[in-house]
C-alpha cells in the first residue's frame, strides 16, 4: 500500500531522517514508535507532502507520489490526523467534517454527515454547530479522526492520537480505530506512545535518531524494545 | 447648517461605500494569502476604464439600451479586473508567497506598468501583446504534450521567447508604418475621461431643501449588494468554505484535499473583481484618469488596517468612518460647524482641502492604532498568529 524508500529529510541543514525505509501492507495496521524528537512527525509530514525530501521515494498504491502536492495525495486516499489535531478553529464542527469530503474522488454534493461517523463518535452529534476551536482536546481528536474518515481514505495516518487525553477517551479512540479497520479494511499507520494501543497493531517499526532501528510483529514485542523506545 | 451636515454625511458615506467595496477585495486577499497588493488601486482604475469603454460601446448601439449600460459595465468591470488579477496571481504573485517585501515591490511595479499601459495603449500594442502570447504560450502548450518536455523546457523558453518577441515587435512596427496614426494613436491618452451617467442616475431624490444624488444612492445600494453577496458566498458556498479553511490553516487544508492553488487564484480574482466594481462606482463620482487608483489606494489600505484583518464588520465600520471623516474635514463642513469655537474652527479650516484632510485623517488613524493595534475588531484566539 505505502512504501517509503531511502528517505532523507532535512530542516535547513539539520539532517532529520536518514536513509529511512518503511512499508505499510494493504489492510494492516503498522505502528511507529520512538522517543520524543526522533523524527516521527517529520516522517508523517513527508508522507503527506508537507515537507519535501532531499532524496528518496514514496509510493502509494503502486504509484510514485514523491512529487505530488498534499491535496493530490489526500485525493489519492491518504487521510491524515496530525499531531495537535489541527482543527480549523473558526469553522463549526459540521464545516470541519464537511471539509473531509474534499478528499473524495467522486464529487458528493450532499451536505449530510453519514450516520457511521456518529456511530463511531457519538459526542460529535450534539456539537455540530459549535466552533471547532471551542471543543476540548479529546473532542477535537475525535473530530480530527472523523474528518479524515469523511474522505473514505485507503490509508489512515494517525500521529499520536492519544497525546494529552484522559484514559477513558483513549479507550474510546482505540475502540473506534479498531472498528474502522474491521468495518472498512483500510490500512493504518500509527504513531503512538501507549503500549496498550501499540499492541493493537500488526507490525511495529522502532525509530531512533531519524532511522529505523528495529521492526517486527507486535506479538513479539519484547520488554527490551518497549523499554528502549516507548516513553512508559 | 444641519442640512449641510446631513448632506456632507451622506456624501461621506457614499465615498466610504466605494472604499468598502475596494477594501473588501483587499482584505479577503490579505487574510487568505498575507499578500499586500499595491496594484489594487490600478485594478480599480482598470474597472473605471472598462466602464468608459462599455459606455462608448453602448453609445454606438444607441437607443434605450444606453440607459442600462451601467449594469453591463459593472459585470464587465468585474470580469476584466478579475481576469487581470488572475493573470497577476498566476504569473507573478504565486512565486512570491511568504516573501512580503518582494511581493510589495512586485505589485508596486505592476501598478506602474498598468498606469503606463492605459496611457499608451493603442492597436499596435494590443496586437503585439496578443501575437506574443499566442506564439509563446501556444508553443509552450503544444510542446508540453511531448513526453520529454521537462527536459527541453529551458531550451524551448530560450528559443521561443526572443522569437515570439521579435515577431510581435516586427509586426507592431510594420503595422505602425503602414497604417500610421490609425493604429498608433493611444486609445485613452494621459488626460482624464468623463463617464456620463445614464439619465436615471442624474438628478436626485429631493428631501426637504436639498437632494440626495441618485448616483450616490446607487453606489450605496451597490455596496450593500456586494457586502451581502460576499458574505453569502463565503458562508454558504463550498468555495467560500474552502477559502475560509485555507485562510485559517493552509497546510492542514491542503492535507484534507483542498486544492490550495486554485483557492488562491480564485480568491485573488474575486478580490480584483471587487476592485473593478469599485472602479465602476468611482467613475460615477467624477472623472477618471491613469492616477485615479493612487487617490484611493491609501484610504483603502487604511480601511483594512483600521478595521482589523479578517473581520467584515470592522471593514464596514472603518470604511464608513474614514470616508465620512475625509469628506467632513475636506469639504470644510466641520470647520463651518465649529465656527462658534474659534480656535477649533481655525484648525479645521486649515485642513479643509482634500489633500490636507487626508493628512489629518492619517494622523488620527496613527493615533488610533497606538491605542488599538489590532484594529476596531481584532481577531481573538488562535488565528491571530496564522
Ligand atoms: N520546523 C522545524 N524546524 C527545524 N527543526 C524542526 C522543525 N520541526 C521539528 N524539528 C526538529 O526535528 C526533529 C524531529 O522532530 P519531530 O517533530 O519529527 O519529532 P517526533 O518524533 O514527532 O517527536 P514527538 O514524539 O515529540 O512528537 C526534532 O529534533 C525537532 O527539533
Ligand atoms: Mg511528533
Amino acid at each position: 500500500m505505502l512504501q517509503v524508500s531511502n528517505l532523507n529529510v532535512y530542516y535547513g541543514e539539520s539532517h532529520i531522517l536518514r536513509d529511512l525505509d518503511l512499508g505499510v501492507p494493504m489492510g494492516q495496521m503498522v505502528c511507529l514508535i520512538g522517543r520524543n524528537g526522533v523524527g516521527k512527525t517529520t516522517l508523517l509530514k513527508t508522507i503527506m507532502g508537507l515537507i519535501k525530501p532531499r532524496t528518496g521515494t514514496i509510493n502509494f498504491a503502486n504509484q510514485p507520489i514523491t512529487d505530488l502536492s498534499p491535496d493530490k495525495r489526500a485525493k489519492l486516499g491518504i487521510g491524515y490526523v496530525p499531531q495537535g489535531r489541527e482543527i480549523i478553529p473558526r469553522l463549526t464542527v459540521k464545516e470541519n467534517l464537511l471539509l473531509g469530503l474534499e478528499a473524495r474522488r467522486s464529487r458528493t454534493n450532499s451536505q449530510e454527515i453519514p450516520e457511521e461517523i456518529f456511530a463511531l463518535f457519538p459526542v460529535l452529534q450534539s456539537m455540530l454547530s459549535r466552533m471547532g476551536g471551542d471543543l476540548s482536546g479529546g473532542q477535537q481528536q475525535q473530530l480530527a479522526i472523523a474528518r479524515a474518515l469523511m474522505g473514505r481514505p485507503q490509508l489512515l495516518v494517525l500521529d499520536e492520537p492519544t497525546e494529552g487525553i484522559q484514559p477513558s477517551i483513549i479507550l474510546e479512540i482505540e475502540a473506534a480505530v479498531r472498528r474502522i479497520i474491521e468495518s472498512t479494511g483500510i490500512s493504518v499507520l500509527l504513531v503512538e506512545q501507549h503500549l496498550h494501543f501499540v499492541r493493537q497493531a500488526d507490525w511495529y517499526y522502532a525509530m531512533q535518531k531519524g532511522g529505523i532501528v528495529a521492526s517486527g510483529a507486535t506479538s513479539e514485542l519484547s520488554q527490551d524494545v518497549i523499554q528502549r523506545f516507548l516513553a512508559v | 447648517m444641519i442640512t449641510g451636515l446631513f448632506e456632507a454625511l451622506f456624501n461621506g458615506i457614499s465615498i466610504g461605500a466605494v472604499l468598502l467595496i475596494a477594501a473588501l477585495g483587499l482584505a479577503i486577499v490579505f487574510g487568505l494569502m498575507g499578500v499586500i497588493n499595491l496594484a489594487h488601486g490600478e485594478l480599480m482604475m482598470l474597472g473605471a476604464y472598462t466602464t468608459f469603454v462599455v459606455q462608448n460601446g453602448f453609445k454606438i448601439l444607441g437607443g434605450p439600451l444606453f440607459e442600462f449600460y451601467i449594469l453591463f459595465a459593472l459585470v464587465f468591470a468585474f470580469l476584466v479586473t478579475a481576469a487581470v488579477g488572475f493573470i497577476l496571481e498566476r504569473g507573478v504573485i504565486r512565486y512570491l508567497y511568504g516573501r512580503p517585501l518582494e511581493t510589495l515591490l512586485a505589485t508596486w511595479g505592476v501598478s506602474l506598468i498598468l498606469q503606463q499601459f492605459v496611457r499608451s495603449v493603442n492597436w499596435v500594442l494590443v496586437i503585439g501583446i496578443a501575437l506574443f502570447c499566442l506564439l509563446f504560450f501556444g508553443a509552450m502548450w503544444i510542446l508540453s504534450r511531448r513526453p520529454d518536455f521537462q527536459r527541453i523546457r529551458n531550451w524551448v523558453v530560450a528559443v521561443m521567447l526572443p522569437l515570439s518577441l521579435g515577431i510581435a515587435g516586427a509586426t507592431g512596427a510594420f503595422l505602425g508604418q503602414s497604417f500610421q496614426l490609425a493604429v498608433t494613436q493611444p486609445w485613452f491618452g494621459a488626460q482624464n475621461l468623463d463617464v456620463t451617467a445614464p439619465s436615471w442616475l442624474r438628478g436626485g431624490l429631493p428631501i426637504g431643501s436639498f437632494q440626495l444624488p441618485y448616483a450616490r444612492l446607487f453606489i450605496i445600494g451597490l455596496t450593500i449588494v456586494c457586502v451581502v453577496g460576499i458574505y453569502v458566498f463565503l458562508q454558504l458556498t463550498p468555495w467560500g468554505l474552502r477559502i475560509r479553511a485555507v485562510t485559517q490553516n493552509r497546510s492542514m487544508s491542503a492535507c484534507l484535499g483542498i486544492p490550495t492553488e486554485k483557492v488562491d487564484a480564485l480568491t485573488f480574482a474575486l478580490g480584483s473583481g471587487l476592485a473593478g466594481v469599485a472602479g465602476c462606482a468611482i467613475s460615477l463620482l467624477g472623472s477618471v484618469g491613469p492616477n485615479t487608483g493612487q487617490n484611493y489606494i491609501v484610504d483603502t489600505f487604511m480601511v483594512v488596517v483600521v478595521g482589523g484583518v479578517g473581520k467584515l464588520v470592522g471593514t464596514i465600520v472603518a470604511a464608513m468612518a474614514i470616508g465620512t471623516a475625509n469628506y467632513l474635514i475636506g469639504s470644510g463642513t466641520l470647520a463651518l460647524l465649529l465656527t462658534p469655537v474659534k480656535p477649533l474652527a481655525d484648525i479645521f479650516t486649515f485642513f479643509a482641502t482634500t489633500s490636507m484632510a487626508k493628512v489629518l485623517v492619517f494622523a488620527l488613524i496613527i493615533a488610533f492604532l497606538q491605542v488599538r493595534p489590532g484594529g476596531i475588531f481584532p481577531q481573538k484566539g488562535r488565528t491571530v498568529d496564522a
